[in-house]
């Protein structure tokens, strides 16, 4: 099945991405998520027609790229579920607000075009900004940094288990569903006769094997407790990261820095 | 469901992970009372049982459409909304990070519209109380569709109200819930549907996995009153502290009396000591309600910002085009070499 199959793919890449070697991976993983809540926050509190401002924010994503040498195109293509979402609330703003706000080469633009564009540049900019973080970063050391932040163990071990065994699943899913299929050509999706056995049987094999799993898991002395340590401790590079990065962003936006390079050309 | 980061405020996402994380830490200390070490990897592997699940769509007769399981409701009631609850935070987290399906910031908000409801008013409220005289088809699908759709149509309001408080949407809110409220009432009867099917499966198979049912001769106690008191509390605190977002667009009462009396919300405040408490205000206001300090426009976007938006973005691709190129040369030297 596509979607199936695709969900695998999409993790493991996003896994190799994160084990990659590069400068911005080697970030202590609390600096970069520390970064990453500080831009979120920065980025929604514009309000919603300061366009230019949400505009001034999209540095920080694109330069990171560059230095993380990570696909625009792909991060892009995790927009398919947001944007939808986000166009159908903002799609309706230039119809209920038509107070002119600015006019650009002879074009009136109104309050609701600039609040839905920048809807628009907000929903774009989050989802960037968390891919940055989660292609950069393995889910062991995200799970340390959450450690770090005294997030309690049991929800930290539990989003580990899920991370690791959601693959395997997934593959599990795919080949139920693959033999579903192959015995109904044509179907689009499970009939309603098989809804209950199909998932069932997944959900009883889910639990069988959570059970072995525990018991190995008690034999490796794995438990809740357990602090999921980083490889190391934070550096002065790491400390540098995060007091340069908050600090450009704050000024991003506290100054109207957009507004200055545009005065220094015109 | 899935809210995006975009469609809400840090005010709103401030309320809301306060109000999931109260929910969250009371459900930690009940799971950690039960003294039960292999309910952690269960539930782990649960939460990727249920997003593995989600991801197959079942056939809705009649329509042509397809529909997903209601992943709240089926994980409390084979582990307890205690440790469903927090089962379905990890799955939202990993929904979140690795297939930007609601946002990082909105997680609290998200939580709360789809976990909480589903796990403490599905569960708790609905699915024990028509257990509680024991498990049959029937019950079970009662309860599953009852419990999908009332929670369906709470979270599909909590939506409504975290994104009217945001100020988003220049859509009235009747108009939002009109919207949304219908087309979640449909999901909501095929999700419960598809969830009774497992659950009916569960109970023929391994019965004794599902959590809440009665003998049919003793039926299990009511909420306590402390219990009923907590859940009364996560909710006061979550209902209050949105009601009180809304209500500081809006004039209270002395606002109105003032109004009413001098024509204005504001006396005008004249005097050195105003003078000198103004000046320290402006100069300690790092976001002077939200606005650009020393920018032209009041709406805060300007041609000259909108031109710096663009010479900017010509200057960094021009820079990341010539990184691209001597990225591309060195790498070149390398295999050359």
């Amino acid at each position: 099945m596509s979607k199936i199959g695709n969900a695998a793919r999409s993790i493991s890449r996003l896994d190799e991405l994160a084990r990659r070697d590069t400068w911005l991976n080697r970030v202590h993983p609390l600096s970069k998520l520390l970064v990453t809540l500080l831009y979120l926050v920065l980025v929604v509190s514009w309000k919603p027609r300061q366009l230019t401002g949400v505009l001034g924010m999209a540095v920080y994503p694109f330069v990171l790229f560059e230095i993380g040498d990570l696909s625009f195109g792909k991060a892009l293509y995790r927009l398919k579920i947001v944007l939808p979402v986000v166009c159908l609330v903002g799609i309706l703003n230039p119809f209920f607000d038509r107070e002119p706000v600015l006019t650009v080469f002879g074009v009136t633009v109104t309050g609701g075009v600039l609040t839905m564009l920048s809807l628009m540049a907000k929903g774009v900019l989050t989802v960037l900004s968390t891919y940055l973080l989660i292609a950069t970063t393995t889910v062991e050391s995200i799970c340390s940094a959450l450690s770090m932040l005294h997030l309690p163990g049991i929800i930290v071990t539990e989003f580990l288990l899920i991370c690791r065994y959601v693959s395997v699943l997934l593959g599990e899913a795919d080949r139920m569903w693959q033999a579903y299929s192959l015995r109904s050509p044509g179907q689009r999706g499970v009939a309603h006769g098989a809804w209950g056995s199909m998932l069932g049987q997944l959900l009883l094999r889910s639990m069988d094997r959570a059970k072995a799993l525990y018991q190995s898991m008690c034999m490796r002395g794995f438990g809740e407790d357990r602090p999921f340590a980083y490889g190391r401790g934070l550096t002065g590079r790491d400390v540098l990261y995060l007091v340069l990065f908050a600090a450009a962003l704050i000024t991003l936006r506290i100054f109207p820095v957009l507004e200055l390079v545009g005065k220094l050309f015109s | 469901m899935h809210m995006a980061d975009a469609l809400i405020t840090p005010a709103t996402a401030g309320v809301m992970f306060a109000a999931s994380g109260i929910a969250a830490g009371y459900s930690i200390y009940k799971v950690r009372r039960e003294h039960s070490p292999e309910k952690v990897p269960v539930m782990g592997v649960m939460g990727a049982f249920v997003f593995a699940a989600q991801m197959i769509n079942f056939t809705i007769p009649g329509t042509g459409s397809s529909g997903h399981l209601c992943g709240g409701l089926l994980l409390s009631a084979v582990l307890g909304p205690w440790a469903g609850f927090l089962t379905m935070i990890g799955v939202l987290l990993v929904q979140c990070l690795f297939f930007a399906d609601g946002g990082l910031l909105a997680l609290g908000c998200n939580i709360w519209n789809m976990a909480f409801y589903g796990c403490f008013v599905g569960a708790l409220l609905i699915w024990r109380n028509v257990m509680k005289k024991g498990a049959s088809k029937g019950r079970i699908t009662l309860a599953s569709v009852l419990g999908c759709v009332v929670t369906l149509q709470m979270g599909a309001f909590s939506v409504c109200v975290e994104t009217y408080l945001s100020g988003i949407s220049a859509l009235p809110f009747g108009a939002f819930l009109t919207a949304m409220l219908p087309i979640h009432l449909a999901i909501g009867l095929v999700e419960g549907l598809i969830s009774a099917a497992v659950l009916c499966f569960i109970h023929e198979a391994r019965p004794e996995l599902l959590w809440g049912v009665g003998s049919g001769e003793q039926a299990p106690a009511r909420l306590s009153f402390g219990k009923t008191l907590a859940i009364l509390a996560v909710a006061a605190a979550a209902t209050g502290g949105l009601l009180s977002l809304a209500a500081s667009s809006l004039p209270d009462g002395l606002e109105w009396a003032l109004e009413r009396v001098a024509g204005t919300a504001e006396l005008p405040a004249a005097g050195s000591a105003y003078e000198a408490a103004g000046k320290i205000q402006n100069a300690t206001a790092v976001l002077p309600d939200y606005a650009i300090p020393g920018s032209e426009s009041a709406a805060g976007t300007t041609v000259s910002g909108l031109a710096g938006a663009l010479i900017t973005a010509v200057i960094l691709i021009g820079v990341a085009l010539a990184l691209h190129f001597f990225r591309r040369r060195k790498a070149g030297s390398v295999e050359a070499g």
